[in-house]
């Protein structure tokens, strides 16, 4: 039995690594929430393991001595790896290798890290769709009718009707309890359901506190006069599109429109179905305003009534909505010709994936630096400005003399050039594909390609931690750029070996391909022997004895 | 690729800029087999036939001199439709007297390099101002017939421009005339989506303008052009202006230096 109270990574890796060896384990925690970390950690981690394969947890293990993460910084770390799988190689090629520390690696990815800090907030639990419908128990033998209301359905209640809810502010514990305040509540939707307006207003001449579970909710025409004003009068058909009102009669739920016409007397005591829908329908949708835990009833009351105070006074605040309520009417429903001139539509920033741009520099390694490609000598000779621009002019005037020659090209030539180029365009489709932006590299197969990819990316994450430790000032510099001069020597046979994997035909692209990956790693081996012999020859300078 | 909507315009309709190298240096060096009148015979026809592909087409010629940039020929300016190769010309000729006034040195070494980067942002201009003078207008490109060497000085300037005119989605071909390739037309093509071509031939240059340099932007969708082998995207550092392939980078503007130095030339910040 293992009891864990802090799960660290160390410890879950020697775990985990143990858990594929064999033999179950119990954990005991001493609180839920513990648990649960616990759960998503070592089900992420089983997860990369099981991908990796083999347990390699010494490495690591030793390597994070020095570093304490926090749990959430090391799950997301594992969460990163496993989205992303080229990180997750270079992850196991360069840390489990033992060529880079954990710390190293991510710390030129601090940008990826620094990203999903605030984790997504767990899936929030909607308010239940189900409208409250009168079914209460009532025994066959006794009088008595029973309903049950639990913390949710108080919530949904308090949600749909305010001025139950403002009764329940005013009444309890002042007037009367809550066990009454709910009894008396009961009643009233008894009566209501019976469909027997006569007895509801009957009922209300008796009872006040009755009376106000009994009428219709001023509150809640208040509030749907607001809404009203605030009506969007455009029609957006998409949103409509999957409405279906036709099909089943009430929706589907059980409840009766009565037909009869009353006195006008009776009349505050109606209730609508039609209202009662519209109203659940918008709390529903609206999802849970407040946050608070459903056990005490009171605070449920005043969280909803804080709430809607808080809307009212916005609402009251912004006067803008009625002006950007206005443009959008404009904007959607527009005359063109009363419209004035618009923005004008431009390519969106986009940063490109370096990978686009990695065959191209194949170009680049036939071409000596400073030479722009010129096989011709530049001839350098001086010219007088006053003569350069004199021939210039000359000509310009001569063409105005003689005018355009006929035929504008002589036949011949134009055929040889309109053939020539025909061929280029035929041949270079043939070899380089068909868009300009197609390219060498989607014509080989498909594992020299991941490869020449993979090997690239880890020899650009080489060089960057290379490059980055110059100048060398520390010994633990000196260890690092030594690790990674091994690791970049054992990359010229792997690229070798790719070279000859590859068939005949693809053998010169793929070398071409290959060849600026092997002048960067050219270069920075001829820094390192120029460092090395310049330490060794200023330690060669200081005199004998001193250190 | 979706321009703005042009309405009434159908799809093949085309505004084209073109910038011809007016460098005297340049066109004095070159070798015999293109001499300026003669590639003025040659781009006179083109634009003409620019001009008949299409009634709603326009052309607008801007001239890249030496000391200075300046337009041309706008197509649609009302003047005799007789009369416009002569009218033309003798801007032309103007513009060259000009630019020969503005003339600070006596004599140059080599062909000099004359100011893309100029007329580049004068065409992107017009451009500009085309776009916003309603819903309905030709879609833009711009063609550079350019032979000078890359000017080193300019390519901060010109890397500038070429991704303005990515960002406005508005290609960028371009045409070698002289003996070298140019690193920075071969960039512009190649980030702007535009076709790229050093003729082998030169006295045939009216076949390679039409057959490649005609197509408007709708039918490249469908036609096959010129694809270069590789574009050459080293970057160039800004104290010396070289090309390079290992550089020093400021971690605040990006700027390339070949040399370590103590603070930034572009931005002031100080390197620790």
């Amino acid at each position: 039995m293992y009891s864990l109270l802090v799960p660290s990574f160390c410890a879950i890796n020697k775990l985990s690594s143990a858990l594929f060896q064999g033999g179950n384990y119990i954990f005991e925690f001493d609180s839920f929430a513990d648990r649960d970390i616990c759960r998503e950690f070592v089900a992420a981690a089983i997860a990369f393991h099981g991908e990796t394969g083999k347990s390699t947890s010494e490495k690591p293990a030793a390597a994070l001595q020095d570093e304490q993460l926090s749990t959430a910084e090391m799950e997301h770390r594992i969460k990163l790896l496993q989205e992303d799988n080229e990180l997750q190689r270079l992850h196991k090629q360069f840390v489990i290798g033992g060529i880079l520390t954990e710390a190293e690696f991510w710390a030129t990815r601090k940008k990826l890290l620094d990203q999903n800090d605030r984790r997504k907030p767990k899936q929030r639990v909607a308010l239940k769709n189900e409208m409250w419908s009168v079914k209460p128990l009532s025994d066959g033998q006794s009088n008595r009718v029973t309903f049950n209301l639990t913390p949710e359905i108080i919530h949904q209640i308090f949600a749909e009707k305010p001025a139950v809810r403002q009764a329940y502010l005013k009444f309890v514990p002042n007037k009367m309890s809550e066990k009454e305040f709910w009894t008396k509540y009961s009643r009233a939707e008894y009566l209501h359901s019976t469909k027997n307006v006569v007895a509801a207003a009957a009922e209300a001449a008796e009872d006040e506190e009755l009376a106000v579970f009994l009428k219709q909710d001023d509150m809640l025409t208040n509030e749907a006069r607001r809404k009203i004003r605030r009506v969007d009068p455009t029609l957006d058909m998409e949103a409509d599109v999957g409405d279906d009102y036709m099909h089943l009669p009430d929706h589907g739920l059980l409840r009766e429109e009565s037909k009869d016409v009353l006195d006008s007397q009776y009349e505050p005591y109606r209730r609508y179905f039609s209202q009662d829908l519209n109203q659940h329908a918008a709390v529903v949708l609206q999802g849970r305003v407040v946050d608070v835990e459903l056990g005490d009833t009171r605070s449920v009351a005043e969280a909803l009534a804080r709430t809607k105070q808080a809307e009212l006074a916005n609402e009251v605040s912004d006067g803008n909505l009625e002006k950007d309520l206005s443009h959008r009417i404009s904007r959607v429903a527009e005359i063109e010709d009363l419209q004035g001139p618009r923005d004008l539509a431009v390519a969106p920033l986009c940063i490109k994936d370096p990978r686009d741009y990695f065959d191209s520099q194949q170009a680049n390694a036939l071409k000596p630096l400073g030479d722009a490609g010129s096989g011709v000598k530049t001839l350098k000779f001086n010219v007088s400005s006053v003569e350069a621009y004199g021939s210039l002019r000359e000509l310009i005037s001569e063409i105005r003399v003689t005018g355009l020659s006929e035929p504008i090209t002589d036949p011949e030539v134009a055929f040889k050039v309109l053939s020539g180029l025909t061929q280029n365009i035929s041949s270079t489709k043939y070899h380089l594909g068909k868009s300009p932006h197609e390219s060498i590299l989607d014509s080989l197969p498909k594992v020299t390609k991941e490869d020449l990819l993979h090997h690239w990316t880890s020899i650009q994450e080489l060089l960057k931690h290379f490059w980055s430790s110059y100048p060398i000032t520390t010994k633990y510099l000196y260890t690092k750029v030594t690790r990674l001069k091994d690791a970049m020597s054992q990359v010229y046979p792997k690229l070798q070996e790719i070279k000859e994997s590859v068939q005949s035909d693809f053998r010169h692209q793929v070398s071409l391909l290959v060849q600026p990956m092997l002048q960067a790693l050219d270069a920075a081996f001829a820094h390192y022997d120029a460092d090395v012999q310049k330490r060794s020859a200023k330690s060669g300078e200081r005199p004998n004895g001193f250190m | 690729m979706t321009p703005v909507a042009s309405k009434l315009y159908t799809d093949d309709v085309s505004l084209l800029m073109v910038l011809i190298d007016t460098n005297p240096f340049f066109w004095n060096s070159i070798n015999s087999t293109l001499s300026f009148s003669k590639f003025l015979s040659n781009v006179l026809p083109f634009l003409n036939s620019i001009l008949l592909l299409n009634q709603l087409n326009q052309v607008v010629l801007i001239a890249t001199g030496y000391n200075s940039c300046d337009y041309i020929f706008y197509s649609s300016a009302s003047q005799n439709h007789n009369q416009r190769a002569e009218s033309l010309l003798q801007k032309l000729e103007e513009f060259v007297a000009k630019d020969e006034s503005l003339c600070r040195e006596d004599s140059v070494d080599g062909p000099g390099f004359s100011l893309l980067s100029g007329s580049l942002s004068m065409a992107l201009c017009y451009i500009q101002k085309v776009f916003r003078s309603g819903p309905l207008h030709p879609r833009p490109r711009i063609l550079c017939l350019h032979g000078s060497p890359d000017g080193p000085g300019q390519y901060v300037a010109i890397m500038n421009a070429i991704f303005s005119a990515q960002r406005l989605m508005v290609p960028v071909d371009s045409c070698i005339l002289g003996a070298q390739h140019s690193a920075f037309l071969q960039q512009a093509s190649y980030i702007t989506g535009g076709v790229h071509l050093k003729p082998q031939q030169l006295d045939g240059l009216f076949q390679y303008l039409s057959t490649v340099f005609a197509t408007d932007l709708h039918s490249r969708s469908f036609l096959q052009l010129p694809k270069p082998v590789g574009v050459d995207f080293r970057a160039a550092c800004f104290c010396h202006k070289n090309t390079i392939d290992m550089g020093y980078i400021c971690s605040v503007c990006l700027s390339i230096f070949c040399k370590h130095h103590k603070q930034c030339s572009t931005c002031g910040s100080v390197f620790g």
